[in-house]
This record gives C-alpha cells, sequence and structure tokens, in this order.
C-alpha cells in the first residue's frame, strides 16, 4: 500500500487501515452492483481482465518506455492456449489426440494459467527479439503488423490442418474448476448464494492483485530501474553496464505474461473465443488505458482502465434516458456518442493533463521526460 | 495523513450515488425468472418482455435494424389485437432491444443485460459469431432463444435446450447453392470465394465440398476479409482459372464492390451467393453490375406467400424503408414465442423453454416447427436473381 | 504473363492511392515528428464531400458529362479537407510540440476517432454509394483491362507527385519546408516562419489526400465513415518502407506497397506450393515490410528527418 501511497509511509495504522476499507468496498463491489443487474457484475469481470492487460502493457510502455501497439497478441495467445487445451476442439480433429486422451481434454488452471504465461511469454521474446534495434515510431508499427499477424494466423489455420478452427472459433470451452467447485453454476458458500458471474469476479480480483504486488515488486528491483535507466536514455544505460538487449527481451516477455494469463482467464469465462475479439482496437483501447491512467504508474494505470472499461456501461445506461427525457427523441445514439467522448477523453486529456490522470509523484518515478523541443513554438 | 484517500472519498461517493441514480432512472431489474408479471404497470394488462438482440452499429447495422423492425412489427401488431391471453390475464409485449455490434464480448454483455432485464424469452442474435457464445448465457438462465439469421451449423450442436433457429442453417443452404449451380445455371467449374468470418467461409466451405460432390470442378480457392474493398488482386487470380460461375461467401457489403470489379475486369460469369447477400443493399452498392448475381435466402420467398406481399408493405408503411432480408424471420420467432406462451399457459421462462420444441406454427416463413436440435424442419431455401435492379423469385427448394 | 501484368495494374492503381495518402503523412512526419493518424479520416472527409457534392451536382445538372461533376466534387472536397486538417494542426498538435513523445501520438488516434464519430452523425452508417459518373466499360490495353478510372487514377496521381516534388525542390516554399524539416530553429533564424509552412504542409497533404479519397470512392464506388482509417495505417507502413521524412520515398513506398499487396494476394499461393493461400495477403505484405526495417530501418531511400536520439 505504501508503494501506491507514500503519505502512508509514516503511518502503519492508516496504511492498514486504508487496506482494510478497500478490501471491503473490493469484495463487496459486486454485490452493489449486482442490485443494477448481473450485467454489471459481469462489466467489472471484464474490467479487472482489463486492469490486468493494462499492467501488463504498462511494463512494456511505461517502464521499458517500448511503444507496442500489438498488446493484444498475447491476450489472444493465451486465450486460444486454455481454449485448446479445455474443449473438445482437438480431440474432435486430430484422431491420436483423441486416442490419448479418451474423456477429452480438460485441464485444471493451476496447469493452463502457468502455462498460458509462458507461452506468451515466448511470444513476447519473439516479437522483442527482431526489433531490438528499432525505435520509436518504426517500433510501433511493426508491434502493430504483429498483433495483425497474430490474428490472421488464428483467423486461418483451419487448413490442411485443423488447429485454430479459423473464424468459427472455438466453443465449449470448460469453465473453472477448482477443486470441486465449477464456476459455470451457481454456488453456495455458507448460506451465500454466488452465481457464475460473482464467483469469476472473484477470481480475477485475487489475479489483478496478484498481478498488481508482481508489478510493484518488479519496479522496486533492479530490473525494474533498469527498464526505466533504458526508458530516460538508452545510451547512457548502456554505459552504465545494463545489458539493454536482456532488458529489452525480458521487458517484452514479462509484459507478455500478464496477458496470456488474462488471455487464459477471459476463455475460460466466455466459454468461447474467435478472432475477431483480438482486433487492432483492442490494443488501442489497452493503450489508451495506460497512456490516460498515468504512464509507468500503476495506480494510475489501475484507474485508467477502470474508467475506459466502465465507461461506455455507464454511457450505455444514461445517454438514451437523458434524451428522451429532454427531447424526446434519440439524437446521438448512445453508442456513437461513446466513441465521440471517447475520441474527446483522449484528446483532451493529452492537451491538458499529459502526463496522465493520475502521473508518478515528481521524483524519481519520471514518465517519459521531453526530447529537445525541436520548434520555438 | 491519508490525504490522498479523503480526495478519493467524495469521489467515490459521488460515483456510489451516480450509480444508484442509474438504477433509479431504469425499469427495475428483477432477479428472479418467475417475476416479470410483477415487474409493469396498468392493472389491467401486464407486460411480458420480449428481448432482441443485433448489430445495431458497424457495417451490417442495416440489417441488424431491419431484424429489430421486424420483431417490433410482431410485438406491436400483437398488442394492437389485444395482447397475449393467458389464462384470465392478459398481457402486453414489450419489446428490449440491444445492440451486439456483431463483436462476440459484446454479444455476450447484451445478453447478460436482456437476463437481468427479467425478459422471458428472446429474438437473436443476427451473426452466428454473436449468437454462439451469447447462447450459453441464455441456457445458464433457462431462457428460450430463436435466432432469426444465425446460419453456423455449430449453434445448434452445442446441446443447449434453449438454442432455436428459424432459418435454415448453412449446410443446407450450401447444398442448394451447389447444386443449383450444377443444376440449373449448368456450371461445370466454380470458383469459391469467402471473406474468411464464420458465416462467409462456413457457407463456402459446405458449397465447395457439395460441389465437388456433384463432379464440378473448383478451379480457384480464394479468400479476403469483411473489411476488404479491394479484390482485384484475388479477382484477377480467378479471372485467369474462366470459372463458369463465382461463388461469394459474404455480406452484401462487400459484395457490392466485388461486383462492380467483377465487371471491370472482364469476368463474365454468374455471381453465386448466399443469404448475406441477398438484399436490396448489394443492388444499391453494385449499381450496374448487380445484374450477374444469383442468390439464395433461407425460407419462403417472402412475396411469393399470401401475407408475403402484405407483410412487406405494413413494414413499409411502418418503418419508411424496405425489407432488407431477415425481418420476416425475426417476425415470425416474435410468433412462435407468443404461440408458445398460449401453449403454455404460463409465462415463466422454463415453461416456454420446453414448450418451443412442440411449435406447429404457420408463419410468414412457412411453418415452423423444430428438429429435436432446435433447427427448423424442412427449412426451406428460395432462389432469387437480379433483373432490371430489382431481386427476382426464381424457385424454391424445400 | 496476361495475369501479370494485370496484377502489375492492379497494383499501381492501389499503389498511386496510397503514395497519395503516404505524402501526407510523410511530409507531417519530417517536420514534426508526428504520426497524424487522423490523416486517412480526412481522406475519407474528401471523399464524404465529394460524394454529396456529386449527388447534388447532378440533381441540379442532370446534363452534365461525368468527368465535370467529379471535378465538381473534387474542388469542393479540397478546401473541405484542407479546413479540417488545419483546424485539427491548431487545436490538436500544435500545443504538443514540446510534450513526450506519445502524447500527440495518442491525440491523434484520439481525433481520428472523433473524425469518424463525425462522419458517421453526417452521413449515416451505412454503406454510401458513390454514383456512377465514369463508365465502367473494361478496356483492353496490353494485355490487361482496364477502365478509365483506373487510367485516371494512375495518371493524375503521377502527374500530382510531380507537380509536388516540383514544388518541394524548385519553389520558395519547398525550400522552406526542407529546412525547417531539417533543422527548424536555423530555418527560422534565416527567416522561415515555422507556423506557416507546418500549416502549409498540413494544407499539401490534406489535399492529396482529398484526391486520393476522390478516387478511392471512384474505383470501388463505395464510400462510408471508416473507410479511411485502414488505407491511411497502410500509407503509413508505406511512408516508412520508403523512408519517413522522405518525399520521393513515400512516393516509391506507395508504389511498391500496392504491388507487394496485388501480386502477393496472386502469387502467395504458388510461392508457398499452396501451403498459404490469399488469405495470407496481409502478412505477406507485412513481412515485407518488417524485413526491410529490419536490415536497413531508415527505409529504402533513408529517411530525412533531422536530429532524432
Amino acid at each position: 500500500m505504501t508503494s501506491i501511497f507514500p503519505q502512508l509511509r509514516n503511518n502503519a495504522a492508516a496504511a492498514w487501515v486504508a487496506m482494510f476499507v478497500v478490501a471491503v468496498l473490493l469484495i463487496a463491489l459486486p454485490y452493489l452492483a449486482g442490485t443494477l443487474g448481473n450485467a454489471w457484475v459481469r462489466a467489472l469481470a471484464f474490467m479487472l481482465l482489463y486492469i490486468m492487460l493494462a499492467l501488463g502493457l504498462n511494463i512494456v510502455v511505461g517502464f521499458a518506455g517500448l511503444l507496442d501497439l500489438g498488446y493484444i497478441a498475447f491476450y489472444a495467445v493465451g486465450a486460444y492456449t486454455y481454449a485448446l487445451l479445455a474443449s473438445p476442439h482437438l480431440a474432435q480433429n486430430f484422431a491420436w489426440i483423441a486416442q490419448a486422451f479418451p474423456n477429452g481434454l480438460h485441464n485444471s488452471i493451476w496447469f493452463v494459467i502457468p502455462l498460458s504465461a509462458g507461452i506468451a511469454a515466448l511470444f513476447g521474446i519473439l516479437l522483442g527479439a527482431p526489433v531490438l534495434k528499432l525505435r520509436g515510431d518504426y517500433l510501433a508499427i511493426v508491434t502493430l503488423g504483429f498483433g495483425e499477424l497474430i490474428r490472421i494466423f488464428l483467423n486461418n489455420l483451419n487448413s490442411p490442418l485443423n488447429i485454430t478452427n479459423g473464424p468459427q472459433g472455438i466453443t465449449l470451452i470448460d469453465p473453472v474448476t477448482i477443486g470441486s467447485v465449477n464456476f459455470a453454476r451457481t454456488q453456495n458458500f455458507f448460506g451465500l448464494e454466488m452465481s457464475s458471474v460473482y464467483l469469476y469476479y472473484y477470481l480475477f480480483l485475487v489475479l489483478t492483485i496478484i498481478s498488481i504486488v508482481i508489478c510493484i515488486r518488479l519496479q522496486n528491483s533492479r530490473l525494474g530501474r533498469a527498464w526505466m535507466a533504458i526508458r530516460e536514455d538508452e545510451i547512457a544505460a548502456k554505459a552504465m553496464g545494463i545489458n539493454v538487449r536482456n532488458v529489452k527481451l525480458l521487458a517484452f516477455s514479462l509484459g507478455a505474461t500478464f496477458g496470456g494469463v488474462a488471455g487464459a482467464m477471459f476463455s475460460a469465462f466466455q466459454g468461447f473465443v474467435s478472432p475477431e475479439s483480438f482486433i487492432l482496437n483492442e490494443s488501442i483501447i489497452v493503450l489508451a488505458m495506460v497512456v490516460l491512467g498515468g504512464l509507468g504508474h500503476i495506480p494510475g494505470v489501475i484507474l485508467g482502465a477502470a474508467l475506459l472499461a466502465l465507461f461506455p456501461e455507464l454511457l450505455r445506461h444514461t445517454v438514451t434516458p437523458v434524451q428522451m427525457a429532454l427531447f424526446g427523441e434519440v439524437i446521438v445514439e448512445a453508442e456513437v456518442l461513446r466513441m465521440m467522448l471517447y475520441g474527446l477523453a483522449l484528446v483532451l486529456v493529452m492537451l491538458y493533463r499529459p502526463k496522465g490522470l493520475w502521473p508518478a509523484p515528481e521524483h524519481g518515478i519520471n514518465p517519459v521526460v521531453q526530447r529537445h523541443s525541436r520548434l520555438a513554438a | 495523513m491519508n490525504q490522498q484517500l479523503l480526495r478519493f472519498a467524495p469521489v467515490a461517493i459521488a460515483a456510489a450515488l451516480a450509480l444508484t441514480a442509474c438504477n433509479r432512472q431504469e425499469t427495475p431489474a428483477t432477479k428472479t425468472a418467475e417475476a416479470p408479471a410483477k415487474a409493469a404497470a396498468a392493472p389491467a394488462a401486464e407486460v411480458l418482455k420480449i428481448g432482441h438482440v443485433a448489430p445495431l452499429t458497424g457495417g451490417i447495422a442495416h440489417l441488424g435494424k431491419d431484424n429489430e423492425n421486424g420483431a417490433r412489427l410482431a410485438v406491436e401488431e400483437i398488442n394492437a389485437a389485444g395482447g397475449l391471453k393467458v389464462g384470465d390475464k392478459t398481457y402486453k409485449l414489450d419489446l428490449v432491444a440491444e445492440d451486439d455490434k456483431a463483436d462476440p464480448k459484446e454479444g455476450t454483455l447484451a445478453a447478460q443485460k436482456i437476463v437481468d432485464s427479467g425478459a422471458v424469452a428472446v429474438v437473436g442474435h443476427l451473426n452466428s459469431g454473436t449468437t454462439i457464445p451469447a447462447s450459453k448465457i441464455y441456457a445458464d438462465a433457462n431462457m428460450a432463444q430463436i435466432s432469426p439469421s444465425a446460419t453456423n451449423p455449430k449453434y445448434t450442436e452445442q446441446g443447449f435446450k434453449t438454442a432455436f433457429r428459424v432459418c435454415a442453417n448453412d449446410n443446407q443452404q450450401g447444398a442448394v447453392l451447389a447444386n443449383y449451380a450444377a443444376d440449373s445455371l449448368k456450371a461445370k467449374t466454380i470458383a469459391i470465394l469467402d471473406d474468411r468470418t464464420a458465416y462467409g467461409q462456413g457457407l463456402a466451405d459446405v458449397v465447395e465440398r457439395v460441389a465437388k460432390e456433384k463432379g464440378m470442378k473448383v478451379v480457384a480457392r480464394e479468400f479476403t476479409n469483411d473489411k476488404a474493398t479491394d479484390f482485384n488482386a484475388i479477382l484477377t487470380k480467378v479471372r485467369a482459372t474462366k470459372p463458369d460461375v463465382v461463388m461469394y461467401g459474404g455480406m452484401d457489403a462487400t459484395a457490392g464492390p466485388m461486383a462492380k470489379q467483377m465487371t471491370q475486369l472482364g469476368i463474365k460469369s454468374t455471381f453465386l451467393a448466399g443469404d448475406g447477400v441477398c438484399s436490396p443493399e448489394f443492388i444499391k452498392l453494385a449499381g450496374d453490375a448487380s445484374g450477374s448475381l444469383h442468390c439464395s435466402q433461407a425460407g419462403e420467398a417472402v412475396e411469393k406467400l399470401a401475407k408475403g406481399t402484405e407483410f412487406v408493405e405494413k413494414y413499409k408503411k411502418r418503418f419508411n424503408s424496405e425489407v432488407q432480408v431477415y425481418s420476416p424471420y425475426s417476425y415470425d420467432a416474435v410468433y412462435v414465442i407468443a404461440d408458445a406462451i398460449k401453449r403454455a399457459g404460463k409465462v415463466d421462462r422454463a415453461s416456454i423453454t420446453a414448450a418451443i420444441p412442440a411449435t406447429k406454427y404457420d408463419g410468414l416463413t412457412g411453418t415452423v416447427a423444430f428438429d429435436d436440435k432446435g433447427d427448423v424442419k424442412g427449412g426451406a431455401i428460395s432462389m432469387f436473381k437480379v433483373v432490371n435492379g430489382k431481386l427476382e423469385y426464381v424457385s424454391t427448394v424445400r | 504473363m496476361e495475369t501479370f501484368i494485370q496484377q502489375v495494374i492492379n497494383g499501381l492503381v492501389l499503389g498511386s492511392m496510397y503514395s497519395l495518402i503516404a505524402l501526407g503523412y510523410t511530409m507531417v512526419y519530417g517536420i514534426l515528428n508526428l504520426i497524424n493518424f487522423a490523416h486517412g479520416d480526412v481522406m475519407t472527409f474528401g471523399a464524404l464531400t465529394s460524394l454529396t457534392t456529386a449527388v447534388l451536382l447532378q440533381a441540379m445538372f442532370p446534363g452534365v458529362p461525368g468527368w465535370f461533376i467529379l471535378l465538381g466534387g473534387l474542388l469542393a472536397a479540397i478546401p473541405v479537407c484542407v479546413t479540417l486538417s488545419l483546424v485539427i494542426e491548431r487545436v490538436a498538435y500544435r500545443p504538443l510540440r514540446n510534450a513526450p513523445r506519445l502524447a500527440p501520438l495518442i491525440t491523434a488516434i484520439g481525433v481520428s476517432i472523433v473524425l469518424q464519430t463525425i462522419a458517421m452523425l453526417v452521413w449515416g452508417r451505412n454503406f454510401l454509394t458513390y454514383p456512377q459518373l465514369v463508365s465502367n466499360n473494361p478496356i483492353h490495353v496490353f494485355g490487361a483491362t482496364v477502365t478509365q478510372t483506373k487510367i485516371a487514377v494512375i495518371s493524375l496521381s503521377a502527374i500530382v507527385m510531380i507537380g509536388l516534388m516540383l514544388l518541394v525542390n524548385r519553389t520558395r516554399l519547398g525550400r522552406a519546408m526542407r529546412a525547417t524539416s531539417e533543422n527548424p530553429r536555423v530555418a527560422s533564424l534565416m527567416g522561415v516562419n515555422p507556423n506557416f509552412v507546418i500549416a502549409a504542409t498540413f494544407a499539401i497533404g490534406a489535399a492529396l489526400a482529398a484526391l486520393a479519397g476522390v478516387m478511392f470512392a471512384t474505383t470501388y464506388g463505395v464510400a462510408h465513415f471508416y473507410m479511411g482509417f485502414l488505407p491511411g495505417l497502410k500509407a503509413f507502413t508505406a511512408a516508412v518502407l520508403g523512408g519517413i521524412g522522405n518525399v520521393p520515398g513515400a512516393m516509391i513506398g506507395g508504389l511498391l506497397l500496392g504491388l507487394i499487396e496485388s501480386l502477393g494476394a496472386g502469387y502467395v499461393g504458388e510461392l508457398t506450393g499452396g501451403v498459404f493461400g490469399s488469405n495470407y495477403q496481409d502478412v505477406f505484405a507485412f513481412l515485407i515490410l518488417v524485413a526491410v526495417l529490419i536490415f536497413r530501418p531508415q527505409g529504402l531511400l533513408g529517411e530525412r528527418v533531422a536530429d532524432r536520439s
């Protein structure tokens, strides 16, 4: 907690109280939102997934300063890993798998989560290795292309060998099962009934908290400081003895692991994956979350992700009734208004609070330092 | 002290207030499925909510709106005729319309909203890519889902008791297209293209399979995507193989420019496509090049049916636009639900779901009955061709 | 052989349009180090404005030949695009000239989204048909089939690009642009007004985008509110391929990208022995780009952007 709120450093009691309050709020949140309908709890669950994604991208863009416009590819990789390992698809299409696993492919999350993280990390290295020399906007274009590349491969790897089932996607993916608790059914804990969405919310909450802890530890470690050194001035960092190549590769791969885990959870939650969920727009949304919130500042990133994930839902519920009340008809549809406000938000935040809504405190952790201005403006 | 936290407290409180304020604006969401009748208004007629989900934004928004219009027409007709009489209560129908933006994730969110709204059944979605993930949510809520236009066979193969569709699926449609090419168009060679979506590729694969079985030679198999506008490269490749028929699995938004480019490249083959292309929108986009199209629609030809022309006129009067493709299906889907409610004698989700398999409803699109997977039995497929800028009926395969 | 020539012509048509858009990207990037993501949407506005104008003109003057109406549409589109571009520059980019690198990039994405929404509000969400102003009849030339539109696209683009080269190399404004791109501070010491030069750059880029938009809409016959985003992105890729900041580079890059896409879609099946079909055409283009960037990161003709650390 003290990493997020440095003012609490001197007051242990206040720190504990703060943590307790936040914990209670987070645990009670789905019940509060549930009074409005399960759709809100589902939206909260998706918000947590986005927070995990934003934290992962924050490592690449915020800590290490590497502009990645194709981050959603790791999300896709994690999702498909889980989907392939926990659905009837492979058994239906490959006879030898059906023979080896007569009961079908089912894998517990204790196995799949580390595996998704590992495979995503591998893809992170695959992406990072060729682009080590590229900088700035070139890096952005190449990573954008990689993101699209993964999506196109996922969309087309259904012949000659049907690996991903192409655009039809993979259905009937197993829900998460921990012990005897099946997350797709409503469960009863000590008399409190929790439907499937609530269970997933709490699972994602646990994973998000673990992600936050990992990010904070990384930020304050030697590796984290090496990333920031590269971000500020790569040549000086090299001169200080930092192995720039390895550190960059670690940035890509560690950032990717968050995407991979989030992807696996998304897959289990939805029960269905298709390449349509992993388009360029999603990468841009995650990037916007990181930048909007506060590049390189963990609480800022969380705030940015939460805002941008929940904002469309809020808008959808208020825009139509307000317009009906004021004008008697819907002039601007919620969807159009959402897109416009989203775009305006990006522009306005960048114009008036370029370091993000909740930037890092001024000393030490500083977002990207300004390059020498080229014009007297 | 905890300045930072204190600063956030008012924000948090404001947010909580905003959320509760939102709640008061909406019609109160009911948690149990048994209570939709309680959520209502006048003492004389109670309200039954029927959900409808389709893409209302995006490239196929015109088709989504068309679906919604068809469902709305049915709901308004039923209400105008006095509502649904079940036992000694009369119910008015209310259409809860949601937008899934043709995106699977939004589809699940929209599905959850429909479930939360207390609807007793749902008509939707439009695309197979959104219908399939959403079907899991409806199945968990034991809410009957009737899709007017999702044609991917997988939808009913999942084994959900709540999944139904009133249109023929791609296996049937693709077979009809291939047979039509071989028998009616007398084609010996066929080039097949698709847009790499669940619908387009599914249909094209079936056509390829059946065409080969009928002895036709598949001279080219090319791909594009649903956002493309330039097809010159693949069409040039196709042109070199001189096919009798060019079959395209995709939607009207891409088929229109494609037909135009075929004319520009001097390709004279017949253009064969499925129901996603068989719409007035295609004719508009293809302009002069639309004359080469032969396409299929799932179901009976609307204007051939006695009630068909009547429906087209009613639709035009109410919505001031033309029937696109699937609105007759969403129209029939609502009536099927109403019919099931009447037969079940009860208005809760479980009873309605249990009553639908026994449906035998004489509707706009033909006699609606379901097989044990939830597909419509004897789904007819009608073939059309474009003559003088209008879709002209050719034949129906039953 | 016939097919090959046809594919080459297809590629040149596509590539000409990419070049026109890429020029806008590369000129702005050369001076400001900014990827103007909104540039593709400026093209959208050009196409849609010309569509509305053409429909209006056709209604008002029914007997007029198609070329005149097309010209009228273009003349209406250019001022709209130029104004739009200048406004965007003034409101969204000028305040951020000294901001960290990511800020203008995010702003550009935001502006792009806002433009798309405005287009959606004004012109609706449906695909709009561009009126058939020029005949679509196939003409057989050198063994390939073209239409009047395609010939016009290739030749007009070539003329415009030659004109731009003359502008950049032989006029005072061009000299000022090159100087500012090289070193803005010294240029201003030499009496060049940087704001004016930047405004001129945006204006020229916008005019080219308007032309590209009209060409696009005429060639494919459709226009809709997000038609510009993908071509814009591809055009930026083309600019990077040719060497960002380099005007001839953008031209070459655009034509090359068009050719790669066309030939790639046509031949990737044969080249990979049937393992990959035309569904991988985008991948093909992208892989070439990555290869160029890895082995020659400054692009084919070398970038001309001053002083980047």
